[in-house]
This record gives C-alpha cells, structure tokens and sequence, in this order.
C-alpha cells in the first residue's frame, strides 16, 4: 500500500474526507446538459465568498458609531492602503451578488427547479435571499451617509404600520427614539457576525439538500430514471472535474465584467452606490429625492403603488412571502417552461419585464405617471402568482422527451 | 421494561424536562430582547430644547433639533390663519380627532397653543422622512390648488399650514404636535407641556 494511500485511510477512519469528496464531487452526478443559466449558483456562492473575504478586512478600519463611520469610510478610500478596492469590491460586490441571485431564482422559474421534489431547495434559497435582503439593507446604514440614514428611517419606519405594536417595535429595533448611533452599531453586528453565520448555514443546507436530490435541467428530466449497469445515471457527469472545470470558465469571464465595473464604474452611476450618499447623515434634512438600492426597487414600488401605509406594507410583504408558496402554486405535470404551454411561456416573458420595470421604478421619483405604471406592473406581479394554479394544471403541455437534449 | 410498547412514566419525565428547559429557554431569552430597547442613556437623552421665536417673521420656518428630530417652527400670517378653515373638505382629520397626534391643547383650528406659531414635528407620519416647507399659495406640481404647507419627498404626502395631512396621501396621520410652551412670551419650550415661568 502506498504511503497515502494509507495516510488517507487513517484519516478516513476518523473523518468521513473519501465518501464525502464523492458524495459531493467526484461521484454526485449533475445533467450532461446544463445551460448558461446554470452559472449563476456558482457566481452566487462566489461573491457570497468575496463579500465575506472583503468585509472581514474592511472591519479593520471601519469604525461603527454616529460620530466615526463617515469619516472611517473615507479613510478607507482615500488613506488605506488598497482600502478604495476593498471596499468598492464589497460596494459592488452587493449588486452582482444581487444580479447572480435574481438571474439564479430566474432559471428556477425558467425550468421548475423548485417543483416536487426540490421543495425544500427553493424554501432555503427564498429563506437565503430574504437574509441577504436584511444583509444588504443594514450594510448599506454602515457609511452613514444622507441616504443611509434616510432609507433606514424608511424601513424601520414600516414597522410602524403592523396595529397596536407596530410604534414600540420600531422603537425597540432602533433601540432609541430615532435612527441613531445605537441603530448603527446593532446593525454593524447584525451585518458582520448574525446574518452571514445565518446565511452560510443556510448555504449549506441549500447544497445539501440539492445534493440529496440530484440537480434539476433545462428539460426538467429525472436523469435517475435510466441508469447504467453501475447506477450511474446515463445523462449525468460528474460535478468534478466537468462541472468544476465548466464553472471556472463561466468564473472568468464574470470576474472579467466584475472587474471592470470595479475599476471604471465602482458606482454603477449611483446605482450601485448613491450619490446621496457622499454626504453624512443629518437627521434634520430629508434629501431631495430618496430611493432603495436598485436590488430593492421592485419591492419598493409595490409598497408605493398603494396610497395606503398598512396596506403598501402588506402588499410589499406579500411580493417577498408569495415566492416562498412557488412550488404549490405551479400545478404543471411538466417541469421545464420548454415543455409547459403558450400561456406560461407568455405569463413568464410578462412577468420578467414587470419585474424589471418595477425594479427601475422603484429608483425613480413618484411622479402620477410612474405612480400608475407601477401600479399596473404590481397587478402583473401578483397575477402571474395568483392565477398560476390554474393556468398551470389547464394549459396543454408538449410531451417531455425520456432523456435529456443536448 | 417497554417491550413493543411504550415507557410511559418515561417518556412524562422526558416531556416534563423538555417543557421546563423550554421555560429556562424563554426567560434567558428576556435579556438578549430587553437590551435591545432604549437604554438609560438613549432616555435621557430627550431634554427639552429652549428658543427665541421673536426673529422669525411671518411666513418664515426655523427648524429645532428636539430628540434628534426635526421640530418645525413657522410663524403664520394672519392670510394663512384664516383659509385653514376653507380646506377642511380636502383634509382626512381636519378637527385633529386623533387625539395622539397633538396635546389636547392643540387640539384646536390652528393645531397650535399660540395661533400665529405652529409646533409640530418635521416626522412625516407615513414613513418618517422629513416633509419640505412650500409656503407659497400657488399651483404645485404635486397640487394644483396648493394653499401652502409641507410637501414629503418621499412618498408624496401633503399636508397644509396646520401639519393636516391631505386625501390622497399615503400618510393616514397630521404631523404629531410636540409638547410645548413659551417662557416670558417669546421663547419657545419644546419638550415642556406646562408653562415654566
């Protein structure tokens, strides 16, 4: 037996290394045919990595009170050494973090990758996507800028519509009678200790129970149906090394367009960050024109299209809370929209442009206009939910072919 | 010993120590809640803000900082006094019945303890932005038949020279009057309901 060999034995007797590198790797087979769509949990988990990584060295310098945070932001920039690259790699990191998840819960709609029996799969992945919500919403209090300041007051301040304890709870989230420094340094621990710990967990749990299941594809195939002699499935390969080499190569050129956007448009023209935001937070003047990070347009539309406070708050919950219930609302006996009849292919397209104008609303001032094309935009939103179930089980679906297409 | 069947003083043991360490859970849980609210420090932080109010000419606003919050001080002119009536119609509370939005006495036409001077906080009662001042009587982009008041930026909401929000506007509350009084005629008490001197 060669030295290894038997290194790797001893250990495999104390830690399961050899059967889980298989499990997971080497021996967990994935569709010979995933798409370009299928990139996009890899560049999920990787700017899940970069922000973790960049985060951890921004805390270094970052310095989470009222009086110190807008200056220490500076003294990244400008008096750290590499510290503008760090943090724009953060600053930016958050968006495309945010582009990779939503292309990523898209291709989930596209093929019905949530569907029986990757329930739980789509539960993590909303459960993940609602945490990096709250991620996303207090690191962007930490600068303590114009824009950080107001859009906390926003947000915090919908609490404010829940009946009878809606006043006390905004005040308890706050920990003060207004948005202050003790709202700061509660949302700088929530953001660099609670939710990553939450989120990574959830990650893991997110990939273990995809692996339990085998991975969906574009033609919604159980690819575990024809096997080999071995009980390999005929249409799978292994995750290492063809998966792994395939995603270094869609990791390449994401990083290329990462990186140029890091370097010649780190502010993504006040998308990405607000020009707002380059003034400090005065708690006694309002800036002219407030509106959410681009990644929360869509939702914030939604709570503006309704006149009402409760009510553009309940709407807004319901948006986020109706994905959670996708995988009972589809009643298709057929996965992949490939397959699924004219009034889904149409209802998806229709969705995705709602979506869309939505979300670019949502960073625009509310003018009558806007007001009344976010408003139909919303009925577009929760139609497509709503009336799934019906045009999902009635439709005439296309016969799904016994082995995947290539 | 249970054979096939089930240990049942056991299993009301094992129920009886989970329920109890369920309690222990629930009162450990009562610091890591209660740190989060307002801390002695945060409390104490709300001392009242003194002004003179004498400077400020009809028509004009200065802003306090009372709580950290913005605290509008406008001086109104007698024009302005006398069409607050004249818009009641467009107002969702114009007699202030909701009693938590000003002390009681400012629960009057003007919403104010002195009828030229109106205190309120510049807390817009939607979300919490801070509403801007229009004073001018003229057509607004936001309305047409503007009398003057205060316009929020964030989400629209209108309110008139008295802090009484508008029909139509997401925000369902008047701004909220902050406790006050005045000092030797001229100097404003924001935080103080009783008159101190």
């Amino acid at each position: 037996m060669q030295k290894k060999n038997a290194l790797m034995a001893w250990i495999d007797d104390r830690l399961p290394v050899t059967v889980t590198y298989e499990k997971h790797m080497s021996k967990y087979y994935a569709p010979k045919n995933l798409n370009f769509w299928y990139f996009f949990g890899v560049f999920s988990f990787l700017m899940l990595a970069n922000q973790i990584l960049t985060g951890v060295w921004l805390t270094m310098s970052y310095n989470p009170t009222a009086e110190g945070a807008f200056a220490s932001v500076e003294y990244i920039m400008r008096d750290v050494e590499w510290g503008w690259l760090i943090r724009y790699l953060h600053s930016t990191g958050a968006s495309f973090f945010f582009i990779a998840v939503y292309m990523h819960m898209f291709r989930g709609l596209l093929y019905g990758s949530y569907q029986k029996p990757r329930e739980l799969i789509w539960i993590f992945g909303m459960l993940i996507y609602l945490m990096l919500m709250a991620e996303a919403f207090m690191g962007y209090v930490l600068p303590w800028g114009q824009m950080s300041y107001w859009g906390a007051q926003v947000i915090i301040s919908l609490f404010g519509a829940i009946p009878v304890i809606g006043d006390d709870l905004v005040t308890w989230i706050r920990g003060d009678y207004l948005i202050s420094g003790i709202t700061l340094n509660r949302f700088f621990a929530l953001h660099v200790i609670a939710l990553p710990l939450v989120i990574v967990a959830l990650v893991v749990l997110h990939i273990l129970a995809l692996h339990e299941v085998g991975s969906n594809n574009p033609d919604g195939v159980d690819i575990k149906k024809h096997k080999d002699e071995k009980g390999r499935p005929l249409d799978g390969i292994p995750f290492h090394p063809f998966y792994t080499v395939h995603d270094i190569m869609g990791v390449v050129v994401f990083l290329a367009v990462f990186c140029f956007v890091v370097f010649f448009w780190p502010e993504g023209g006040g998308f990405f960050l607000e020009h707002a935001n380059f003034e400090e937070a005065n708690g006694l003047k309002t800036p002219e024109h407030i509106a959410p990070v681009w990644y929360f347009g869509a939702f914030y539309t939604i709570l503006r299209a309704i006149p009402n406070k409760l009510g553009g708050v309940v709407a807004m919950g319901a948006a986020i809370a109706i994905l959670f219930v996708l995988p009972w609302l589809d009643r298709s006996p057929v996965k992949s929209w490939r397959y699924k009849g004219w009034i889904t292919k149409v209802s998806i397209v229709v969705f995705a442009i709602a979506f869309v104008i939505l979300t670019w609303l949502g960073t625009q001032p509310a003018t009558a206009t806007y007001t009344l094309i976010g408003q139909i935009c919303s009925v577009i939103y929760f139609a497509f939910f709503i009336l799934m179930p019906w045009y999902t089980r009635f439709e005439k679906t296309k016969p799904v072919p016994e082995r995947v297409t290539v | 010993m249970s054979d096939g069947g089930v240990n049942k003083t056991r299993r009301r043991l094992i129920f009886a120590t989970a329920g109890m360490g369920g309690v222990g859970g629930a009162f450990v849980a009562v610091p890591f809640i209660k740190s989060w609210n307002p801390s002695e420090k945060a409390k104490a932080a709300g001392a009242p803000v003194k002004q003179d109010i004498s400077k400020v000419e009809p028509g004009q606003m200065v802003t306090l900082a009372w709580r950290g919050k913005p605290v509008y001080v406008v001086h109104r002119t007698s024009e302005t006094l006398e069409q607050l009536p004249s818009i009641d119609d467009r107002l969702k509370d114009p007699e202030s019945e909701n009693l938590d939005q000003q002390p009681e006495y400012a629960r009057n036409e003007q919403r104010s303890r002195r009828s030229d001077y109106l205190v309120i906080e510049g807390v817009c009662t939607h979300l919490g932005c801070a509403p801007k001042f229009h004073p001018e009587v003229k057509p607004e982009p936001f309305d047409p038949e503007w009398k003057g008041g205060f316009y929020c930026p964030c989400h629209g909401s209108r309110f008139d020279l008295a802090g009484r929000v508008f029909s139509g506007s997401p925000a369902s509350d008047n701004l909220k009057v902050p406790p006050h009084s005045y000092e030797d005629g001229n100097v404003l008490i924001v935080g103080v309901d009783e008159e101190t001197a």
